[in-house]
């Protein structure tokens, strides 16, 4: 077989190159949201779309979140595949009736007669010293609701296999890429490939502990899964979700299951977090295989402070994954 | 308008429907056969009756919680409809939507939406798409009074005013939101119309009890939407004769008030005017209340007739 041409590329450029293919093979796909045009995009992702693609395909719209999701509702309704982008999972609060009440429910109200075939993409996560407004990773929140699909990439790979899955998905997905992984470079194949929504990546394996992470925080699991080996030759298991809904229960069990240690990883605040879901489901599924409770790593119940130094005190950071498996496991 | 015969038993016909079906509703509600919220449109006929059918087949209509007689306007099946409030398999959503969503694909009757506002920017969405897909398709959204003063409304009509989108926004204004008469909640008075034209939408206040009236104003306003011009926006002055939905205890209503409104019933002031102008005789009005009994009749056996949803496809249609 002949070598596969491969490329390093940025997830920035990743999620261009979904968004360009997306616009090039399906005349129903167009894009629309803040400033992803003239301005080329608050993030710089959509740099050189609105001149090879035009006005109509490259929507700016205005300041008005609710309606920038609602009316992608309805254009999916009518016939089209929106991919709408959310200048940041913040302002989907302004949304929130569109997606909660409206994208995941009808559907079901129809009981089929109309699908929503919407991509949303929208930028979470803190720790770029924003502050509180602007730091929060709300992706859990919209993983509880019935009809949506959520996803969270943390590799260029993913993020154009995620993307094309959801682009081509018949219901709306939350496609949250972290405000702080743009410029992480990978390798990503030039032969189409997908990445289905609903599977996790076991990014390392290992037979001592399990690390389940999401976006930002996979990438500190390997950190952390790589220091534990350096300083006790430990080996952790690190689970990236990639999705967040559905859930890829049975990867997470049957990890758990084998290493008998687990910890959750979630940069959202502790209390009611998503974190809280998977301790649940592996306590409900592998409880008698663990050597100990199931522990989270999870962002402080506080509003993100400014202060570089108070800033970092509320996320959880790979030496915290590190000391949390010490410290409750011994290892 | 030149009013005809046909045209006159059509909208004689269609009124009573509307009236006789939400009457039959009631009485089923009150047996416990249909349950959650029952908002009835009982005095608001001429609008739904006056505006929809003025509609091409392929054109969309959306709606909101108040939905029956938008749907049987647009030739949604009685028995279809009674079926879902009464939460039977063989109801328009088979159960799963209730009285506040009812959809049907097939006369792009897009919904049903419980939200108040919920459904503006959803319409303005139907209309962004029929202009891509250059279809000269048009929109007609309905929504109340109370859903004036969110902020979904204003960013509805400015979209699709700044997108040119072919939208007919059909404010159904019968002066309350719930208890709240609309004094108390819209800065603008009860002019309504008047912020249209601050987004630079074309606007009118017509008289929501006079079916011909509500029909020329609505063919007009679609002749120049599918102009390409954008939106327009109509307000038609209306009243609801019953509570707010059957949960209501009422009030909050002057009793002088709504006898008053009650005064210009949209269906009785009609079927004077066609008898006295000679477009319909007595026997066709005595022919119309009997058909339309028999389809009421029909649906309501329809609806008991029909069968629960078995409990395995409470999981159907979350996902496609
Ligand atoms: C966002 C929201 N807030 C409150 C309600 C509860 N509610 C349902 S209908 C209604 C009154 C709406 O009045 P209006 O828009 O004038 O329509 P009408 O009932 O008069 O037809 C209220 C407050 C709701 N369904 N949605
Ligand atoms: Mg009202």
């Amino acid at each position: 077989m002949m070598e596969r041409p491969v490329a390093e590329i940025t997830i920035r450029e990743a999620v261009a190159r979904g968004l360009r293919e997306a616009l090039d093979r399906d005349d129903r796909v167009f894009l629309m949201g803040e400033d992803i045009g003239r301005y080329e995009g608050s993030y710089a992702v959509t740099r050189g779309f609105l001149a090879d693609y035009g006005p109509d395909r490259v929507r700016d719209t205005p300041i008005a979140e609710s309606v920038i999701v609602g009316s992608a509702i309805g254009a999916a309704m009518g016939g089209l595949r929106p991919v709408v982008e959310v200048m940041t999972i913040n302002f989907m609060l302004l949304a929130m009736d569109q997606v909660v009440n409206h994208a995941a429910k009808l559907r079901y109200m129809s009981n089929g007669q109309f699908s929503i075939p919407l991509t949303i993409r929208t930028v979470t996560g803190g720790g770029g010293q924003l502050g509180a407004t602007h730091s929060q990773s709300l992706e859990g929140w919209f993983a509880s609701v019935p009809g949506l699909k959520v996803v969270a990439p943390s590799t260029p790979y993913d993020a154009l296999g995620l993307l094309r899955s959801a682009v081509a998905d018949d219901n709306p997905v939350i496609y949250a890429e972290h405000a702080l992984l743009y410029g992480v470079r990978g390798e990503v194949p030039d032969d189409w490939y997908d990445v289905p929504i609903g599977s996790a990546a076991v990014r390392r394996a290992g037979k001592d502990v399990t690390i389940v992470a999401s976006s930002r925080m996979a990438r500190f699991a390997e950190e952390a899964a790589a220091a534990l080996m350096e300083k006790s030759g430990h080996e952790a298991e690190v689970i990236d979700l990639r999705t967040l809904r559905p859930l890829d229960t049975g990867t997470i069990v049957e990890s758990a299951r084998k290493t008998g240690r687990v910890v959750v990883v979630d940069e959202a605040w502790r209390t009611g977090g998503f974190a809280g879901e998977i301790v649940s489901t592996v306590q409900e599924e592998a409880f008698d295989d663990l050597d100990g409770p199931v522990v989270r790593v999870s962002g402080a119940n506080l509003p993100a402070p400014y202060s570089r130094k108070l800033e970092a005190a509320v996320y959880p950071s790979p030496e915290r994954i590190l000391q949390a498996i010490e410290r409750n496991f011994g290892l | 308008m030149n009013l005809q015969r046909p045209q006159a038993i059509e909208f004689y016909r269609q009124m009573l429907l509307i009236r006789r079906f939400e009457e039959a509703s009631s009485r089923l509600y009150m047996q416990g056969k249909i349950r959650g919220f029952l908002h009835l449109y009982i005095g608001q006929e001429a609008v739904a009756v006056g505006a929809i059918p003025a509609l091409n087949a392929d054109d969309y209509v959306v709606s909101h919680y108040r939905d029956h007689g938008h749907a049987l306007a647009r030739g949604m099946d009685p028995k279809v409809i009674m079926a879902e409030l009464c939460g039977k398999v063989t109801g328009s959503s088979g159960g799963k939507g209730g009285s506040m969503h009812l959809f049907d694909s097939s006369r792009n009757f897009m919904g049903g939406y419980g939200i108040v506002g919920g459904q503006l920017p959803i319409a303005v969405g139907l209309a962004l798409a029929v202009k891509y897909l250059e279809q000269g398709r048009v929109v007609m959204c309905f929504f109340g009074d109370g859903a004036v003063n969110q902020g979904e409304f204003h960013e509805s009509l400015n979209l699709a005013s700044l997108w040119k989108l072919p939208v007919l926004f059909f404010l159904e204004n019968n002066l309350y939101g719930m208890g709240t008469h609309v004094d108390r909640t819209h800065a603008g008075g009860r002019d309504i119309y008047l912020t249209a034209e601050s987004y630079k939408v074309p606007a009118a206040q017509i008289d929501g009890m006079d079916v011909v009236g509500v029909r020329e104003a609505t063919t007009e306003a679609l002749a120049r939407v599918r102009d390409g011009g954008g939106p327009v926006f109509l307000e038609a002055m209306t009243y609801r004769f019953r509570g707010h939905s059957l949960a209501d205890p009422e009030e909050y209503r002057d009793e002088s008030e709504v006898t008053a409104w009650r005064g210009r019933d949209p269906i009785e002031w009609f079927g004077e005017l066609a008898v006295e102008g000679g477009l319909l005789s007595d026997a066709d009005v005595e022919e119309i209340a009997e058909e339309v009994a028999a389809s009421v009749r029909e649906s309501i056996q329809f609806a008991e007739n029909s069968a629960e949803p078995r409990l395995d496809t409470v999981y159907e249609n979350l996902y496609g």
